[in-house]
């Protein structure tokens, strides 16, 4: 990787890690985890499903939550506090620091990700008391959950580049409500003729396709995700990232900072 | 090229590649992804769940579970699918959000009772969907006349449908017709003539093009029934008369003094089988036809027709 990309990606996951807001939300996270133990012991004989649904959940909610909160302001706060200036006054192209901030978020999420995961097995363990080779499918859905913030992350920081954080916040989230929503869409577009079809087509290729990521409740019942699945998922989510950023990139380069 | 300049080109060879890389990858998932899971996912079951988490939008809630009822019908009835597993519980979460909404229980019933390919299969829910309907709706005699329906076309209860349409004729505004069909259904349930009358005035009362197209198309097979029944008569008699079944229609017509060789709704000739049997020449224009299909015939995809 680019020098510079290495320096603004590490500066912002120090940035990041330093945000109150982002260790309330993995409190928050655990917290809902430790609970799943109690709900699953009020549930009769699906103790493991209701634990593994609603940690996987909590890691999946609270993680996009933070993606956006953290992602909307990387360079709006960078503009407010006038640091932007100074960073790009240096030998630092624009799309080095949009892909820059990429990195630093991803890597930040990545690592909340790996925490709250200990959260889960720990928790799993507690209720099961031994892991079996199916709990291993358990990473499969973290896997996927960490892919779905890559494209939160890289959808944040394109709003960013040239909203303001309150509608970038506005328009990551529903993306990402909408985008959970993906096979519906494609169902509804798949149903419509004409120009609706073409409408309704573009649409839902155009908006991420979360519910393709979500085997959380797959999991939960210990059914095999295909490999298959595992790698058209991880070129997904990398074209899908790619898009988004160089979509910041183009906008973020033809910006008026002045 | 400035530096900029090279970006943007950049840039924008990277979204086009992307964008067009991430349609090929979401076909290629979907196909990889079991089906059922991209077509067969109902996430909340109970109604009453639903009504409390619409935060009081239960009505907009209602349209959209609608809406998703219709197309969830749609798409599987299209091509001919034999199961709709989430039917019934669309229509329950949708009626529960607003039980006034009174196009899902007679389309629900419609959908739900018949047997599949055309429908659920599940009269005994269409059943209870109308009488719940009726309980919220009792001033709406339509929703008699769809229940009486029910119990006349797929359970062949004609007491039943009887006394519901008996009930229905005496809500105020209810068609004179309500009490006709109660009579009728007293005497002559099981006739052809019964079935015509009751789906011709479906198809003139309605002002909705699908259940005119449904009854267009009941009326269809009624009449294929009558042709089938008819004619497997007259077959009999030319082969108590002379021995042997006709050679073809022609014979058949002439024997019988027929003014030509009889034809089908779409003016389509009858075939005749070498064993006496009459069958239609293309089964699947007639989808609600039970004579005079093939032995082993399995409907093909949905085919319209307008009226004729």
């Amino acid at each position: 990787m680019n020098a510079r990309i290495g320096y603004i990606a590490s500066n912002t996951f120090r940035e990041a890690v330093r945000d109150r807001v982002l260790y309330n939300l993995i409190a928050f996270a655990l917290l809902l985890s430790g609970a799943a133990i109690f709900v699953g012991q009020l549930s009769i004989d699906i103790e493991r499903l209701v634990g593994v649904n609603l940690r996987l959940t909590a890691v999946s909610l609270f993680g996009v939550v933070i993606a956006i909160f953290i992602g909307i302001g990387l360079v709006s706060k960078e503009i407010e506090k006038r640091t932007l200036y100074t960073v790009l006054s240096r030998p630092v192209r624009r799309w080095e620091f949009i892909v820059g901030k990429f990195f630093g978020l991803a890597g930040t999420l990545v690592v909340n990700t790996f925490f709250m995961a200990i959260g889960v097995f720990g928790a799993l363990l507690y209720v099961v008391h031994k892991f079996t080779a199916s709990d291993g499918l358990i990473l499969v859905a973290l896997y996927f959950i960490i892919l779905e913030f890559l494209i939160i992350c890289s959808l944040a920081l394109l709003f960013s580049s040239f909203s303001s954080p309150l509608l970038s916040a506005v328009f990551a989230f529903s993306l990402f409500v909408i985008g959970s929503f993906a096979d519906d869409l494609r169902g509804f577009a798949s149903l419509t003729h004409g120009f609706t079809r073409w409408i309704a087509t573009g649409a839902a290729y155009l908006v991420p396709n979360f519910s393709a990521l979500n085997v959380i409740s797959v999991v939960a019942h210990q059914q095999p995700v295909s490999g298959q699945l595992i790698l058209q998922n991880t070129l997904y989510a990398v074209f899908y990232t790619a898009m988004a950023l160089s979509g910041a990139v183009l906008i973020f380069e033809r910006r008026n900072l002045k | 090229m400035s530096s900029r300049k090279r970006t943007t080109v950049w840039a924008a060879a990277v979204l086009i590649v992307s964008m067009a890389a991430c349609v090929v990858l979401l076909g290629n998932i979907d196909r990889i992804r079991p089906r059922d899971i991209v077509e067969d996912s109902l996430y909340i079951n109970s109604p009453k769940l639903v009504r409390r988490a619409s935060l009081g939008f239960d009505g907009l809630m209602a349209c959209i579970y609608w809406t998703r009822t219709v197309q969830y019908f749609g798409h599987r009835h299209y091509f001919r699918e034999r199961t709709y597993n989430e039917l019934a519980p669309l229509l329950e979460i949708t009626t529960a959000l607003d039980p006034h909404l009174v196009p899902a229980y007679q389309f629900g019933a419609s959908f739900l009772a018949p047997a599949p390919p055309n429908g659920a299969g599940q009269p005994k829910r269409a059943i209870q969907l109308m009488e719940y309907g009726i309980r919220n709706n009792p001033d709406n005699w339509h929703l008699y006349y769809d229940l009486g329906f029910v119990y006349y076309t797929e359970l062949k209860d004609y007491r039943k449908a009887a006394e519901v349409f008996e009930a229905g004729s005496k809500v105020s505004d209810a068609h004179p017709f309500m009490k006709v069909l109660a009579a009728q259904m007293a005497e002559h349930a099981e006739d052809l003539a019964t079935a015509r009358m009751l789906w011709s005035e479906t198809y003139e009362a309605s002002n909705e093009n699908n259940i005119k197209q449904n009854a267009l198309e009941h009326l269809r097979g009624i009449q294929v029934d009558e042709d089938v029944t008819n004619l497997e008569q007259a077959v009999a008699r030319f082969n108590a008369n002379n021995g042997r079944f006709p050679t073809n229609l022609w014979e058949l017509a002439s024997a019988e003094h027929l003014p030509g060789v009889p034809v089908d709704p779409d003016g389509n000739p009858y075939d005749l089988t070498l064993d006496g049997r009459v069958q239609v020449r293309h089964p699947d224009d007639f989808p609600f036809a039970t004579k005079g299909l093939p032995p082993g015939y399995k409907p093909g995809p949905l085919k319209f027709h307008s009226k004729g």
